[in-house]
């Protein structure tokens, strides 16, 4: 049997076949990879994983990223969940949650919140704005209400 | 028969005119006041908008007298308790005789205070109207007369935005006070301060007026010892962190006002960093020696932040870098917001003047910032793989046409 | 596995009778002449499309039509899912450049007068596909929900309002109210995903069969003189077509990535309209032509006449092969070619005036 020569025409095949394989394997790849959800696979601003049950123990708070902004969460004593945007009303320091007092408290300017958000003293002029929670398996989902 | 309907008619009359003369009393003070000219016309005006006025009270049940004589002797007659115009150092007793009866006062208002008359007698301004001074404040010169505003009312000249203005038109004006060893900047350096500024420019009403540190109608000077207390109303951490510290003491001792000797009383500005420290304008040099404990502590604390506040910023450039490229950096921000904060309690715990605290906040703050710089640098690192990618995408496809186009060349010679 | 070509296609032969569709199209051609480049702006166009069925498809997996989430699932594609940015900005990209290439195609058969007999149905279902076109891309514009979408669909399903009689109806049905709001979104999200495509693969179809059945029309010039030998449709023109996709591919992925589409920020239904608001490039003739137009002519009012000139306009361009009768007799008659060169003439001035002129 002749030992066939890859003639110029072969040649031609091979690569064009070569370069399609190519072409079709980088045009496949970014589409699965495209399909494959990503992580916190949300939209993550209007609906955020805050923490998960278990983590938070009773009477402590955590800040959270929500969106563009700082949240709060909080487990009182009593085991409810709660959830604030963390931003004071005052001059938009972030609040944080005081266990000893059960209320809401800005150390920028002394002024404290209670557990409505509204305003108990202190210079802040509005109410902290609550949100949403919702149980989804392990997650606790804080979403704007 | 026409008699009787005149009858009727007469006597119908004149019970319309008893009812209408008994359905209203007139208050002839305004009556006759309003068609007056001048300073007597102005009380007639005022009145209408004042809150006595409105809770139903008159000009008769300040100065006495009876509303219901026209004729001016009979209506402003002593002896029915007419007292007229007060002399100038007993108006704040002719405004006690109510306002100092919690069983007058309830009628009104179960829960105003009434302890005003008592305040002022123990105030500056007591104590000098008491001696018979007759520039001193009294009732009217802060509240006004006539047409007086409760305080809340936005056009009131003691609802708190206008209140250093009120305390100012004694207070600055050098010609009235001349008598007094008083200074009369305390208004101008007061609206350069951040308090001013927030009062005065941006409304914030959670900002301190003259009377939040001096006191109303107690208006006095704090005491060096009480300073730091004032302050503490709505500064209560940093002033808790001072009174933990080594400065309480040394304060006490030496008699110097807490947070005046830094921050000074009425001109109090924006910190800066350049406050703290050993060199420039670092005030801790004022009593500090140099090689002294504090003056060490002063050095390491404002390096500390200095650390601090350089890996933020060349964090920051690298975010932005990666952000005009287009590229996705919300969460790199979030933590740049959460190292500014760190930067802003750093600063807060300065005033515990321990080095060690001061440096574990920095070094916490150092970690988030430099969490948020490899955010930015990922995301940089991402956009050129998205150009390498690209690249390589764009030789691929041209390799391909450059193989079709020889494919069809050589498909038509034969 | 022995020449599997050939067993697959015996396999299927021997069921479904597919030799002769075989032969048809081995001998079908392409003829070959000076204007022989315009033949390929169809193909063009249907490449173009079949990327927006892929790239929309692919959006979907993440996109959420409310008007709550619309355009945070568009930022969570461009950040988060992995080559979402690249899909997105493909997809933009390419709309554009179908449109254009629908344009293109368009005015190329009118020139040649590849309407005329026995083809008028092909013009016919082509210009259908022009307004589904331009439907996907007004309706998909609005999909991102951001500032610009927002307010250049409020002043489009405005001029729809001002069509007499039906006008309130009509924007009613458009917007599903009286603003543009959630509802809006939802039916333009049908109209972009469902009802369009669907349509528009019907006509496509009907349209692709008609151009195999018949071939390729010669423009009258060539008729008269056929020169060079007809080339193959396939393998040779076909292989031409995949060659230019190919190049297009790679434009389009340097556009996409060298300069992605924007998100901008999220439309806010309370805020002012922002200066400037234009539609899409490729509506800008219409916009500027309906602002330009006197408020009042002969007591009418100027924009109503302006619309329902585009409306006859609309369906002239429909039934062009039953109105230019001296083509079906394998005539010329310049008439037409002025009209065509006048409107692309105008088409370019308008919107240039709408770029460059005094912005309003």
């Amino acid at each position: 049997m002749n030992q066939q020569k890859i003639t110029r025409r072969d040649f031609i095949n091979y690569i064009l076949g070569g370069g399609l394989l190519a072409f079709l394997l980088s045009a496949v790849y970014p589409i699965f990879r495209y399909i494959n959800p990503p992580e916190g696979a949300e939209t993550a601003v209007s609906d955020v994983v805050a923490a998960k049950v278990g983590d938070m123990p009773p009477n402590s708070g955590k800040i959270f990223k929500f969106g563009d902004k700082p949240g709060l969460l909080i487990n009182t004593s009593s085991g409810k969940l709660l959830a604030f945007d963390a931003v004071c009303t005052h001059l938009n320091c972030t609040v944080q949650f005081d266990p000893q007092s059960n209320f809401i408290w800005c150390p920028c300017h002394n002024g404290h919140f209670d557990l409505n958000g509204n305003v108990i003293s202190g210079p802040p002029p509005r109410p902290l704005e609550k949100y949403a929670l919702n149980i989804r398996g392990d997650d606790i989902v804080v979403s704007k209400s | 028969m026409y008699k009787k309907k005149i009858a009727v008619f007469i006597i119908v009359f004149i019970l319309f005119f008893a009812v209408e003369s008994g359905a209203e009393t007139i208050d002839n003070c305004i009556i006759c006041h309003k068609s007056q000219e001048g300073l007597l016309k102005e009380p007639a005006d005022n009145i209408e908008h004042d809150v006595h006025f409105k809770r139903g009270l008159s000009c008769f049940d300040c100065h006495g007298g009876d509303q219901t004589k026209e004729d001016l002797i009979e209506a402003m007659d002593p002896a029915k308790g007419f007292i007229g115009k007060p002399k100038r150092n007993d108006i704040p007793h002719f405004c006690a005789r109510c306002h100092a009866d919690p069983a007058y006062m309830r009628r009104f208002n179960p829960n105003i205070q009434t302890d005003q008359f008592a305040k002022y007698n123990e105030s500056q301004h007591g104590k000098l109207n008491a001696q018979g001074d007759q520039k001193v404040a009294v009732c009217i010169s802060c509240h006004d007369v006539h047409g007086v505003r409760q305080k809340d009312d936005p056009l009131s000249p003691v609802f708190i935005t206008n209140i250093p203005k009120r305390c100012a038109s004694c207070h600055a004006d050098k010609e009235y006070m001349k008598d007094y060893f008083l200074p009369t900047d305390q208004m101008e350096q007061y609206e350069q301060s951040v308090h001013g500024e927030a009062l005065l420019k941006k409304g914030d009403r959670g900002a301190p007026a003259c009377n939040s540190c001096h006191g109303s109608h107690d208006a006095a000077l704090p005491r060096a010892i009480s300073v730091g207390n004032v302050c503490a109303q709505c500064h209560s951490l940093t002033r808790d962190l001072f009174a933990k510290s080594p400065h309480k003491a040394a304060h006490d001792n030496l008699g110097i006002p807490e947070c005046e000797a830094c921050h000074g009383n009425h001109k109090i500005m924006r910190t800066s960093d350049d406050m703290l420290g050993t060199a420039g304008d670092g005030l801790c040099v004022k009593c500090h020696k140099v090689d002294s404990k504090g003056y060490s502590v002063a050095g390491s604390m404002r390096s500390a932040i200095e650390t601090l506040k350089t890996g933020i910023k060349e964090s920051q450039d690298v975010v932005a870098n990666a952000e005009n490229m287009g590229m996705d950096v919300s969460d790199a921000k979030f933590d740049l917001d959460n190292a500014k904060s760190s930067l802003i309690k750093s600063r807060t715990y300065v005033h515990s003047f321990s080095k060690d605290k001061v440096g574990e906040i920095t070094k916490e703050g150092i970690g988030i910032s430099d969490k948020a710089k490899e955010k930015g640098r990922k995301a940089v690192s991402e956009f050129n793989f998205r150009r390498k990618g690209f690249a390589v995408a764009i030789v691929i496809i041209l390799f391909l046409a450059c193989a079709l186009y020889l494919k069809i060349r050589r498909m038509e010679k034969s | 596995m022995q020449n599997l070509p050939k067993k697959l296609y015996d396999w299927f032969d021997e069921r479904y009778q597919i030799t002769g569709f075989k032969d048809f199209f081995a001998k079908k051609t392409v003829p070959v002449h000076k204007h022989f480049v315009w033949y390929y702006f169809g193909g063009i166009t249907l490449f173009f499309f079949c990327v927006q069925v892929v790239t929309g498809i692919l959006l979907l997996f993440y996109y959420k039509p409310s008007a709550a989430e619309a355009f945070e699932s568009v930022k969570f594609i461009m950040n988060k899912v992995e080559f979402g940015w690249l899909i997105r900005s493909v997809h933009s990209w390419s709309a554009n450049l179908m449109i254009f290439s629908a344009f293109v195609h368009l005015f190329s058969n009118f020139f040649l007068k590849s309407y005329r007999r026995p083809r008028e149905l092909t013009w016919i279902t082509g210009a259908f596909l022009f307004f589904i076109a331009l439907g996907l891309g007004f309706t998909g514009y609005l999909l991102p929900w951001n500032e610009l979408s927002f307010f250049a669909t409020k002043v489009g399903t405005q001029i729809a309002g001002s069509v007499p009689f039906v006008g309130h109806y009509l924007r009613t049905i458009l917007r599903g109210g009286e603003e543009i709001s959630d509802a809006t979104l939802t039916r333009f999200f049908a109209f972009h995903v469902m009802i369009l495509p669907l349509v528009a693969a019907a006509f496509l179809g009907i349209h692709l069969l008609m151009v195999q059945l018949q071939g390729m029309s010669e423009p009258l010039s060539v008729v008269k003189n056929p020169n060079k030998r007809p080339m193959k449709f396939f393998p040779n023109f076909l292989l031409r077509d995949l060659f230019v996709w190919l190049l297009l591919f790679a434009g389009l992925l340097t556009l996409s990535v060298m300069f992605p589409w924007e998100l901008g920020k999220k439309a806010d239904a309370f805020a002012p309209t922002p200066a400037g608001i234009k539609p899409e490039w490729y509506f800008l003739w219409m916009f500027e032509t309906l602002k330009i137009i006197p408020s009042k002519i002969l007591s009418f009012d100027g924009e109503v006449l302006g619309i329902l000139g585009f409306g006859v306009a609309g369906m002239a361009l429909v039934i062009i092969p039953f109105i230019d009768i001296w083509s079906r007799k394998e005539k010329r008659n310049p008439l037409f070619s002025i009209i065509g060169i006048f409107a692309i003439i105008f088409i370019l001035f308008m919107t240039c005036m709408s770029y460059f002129g005094p912005q309003k």
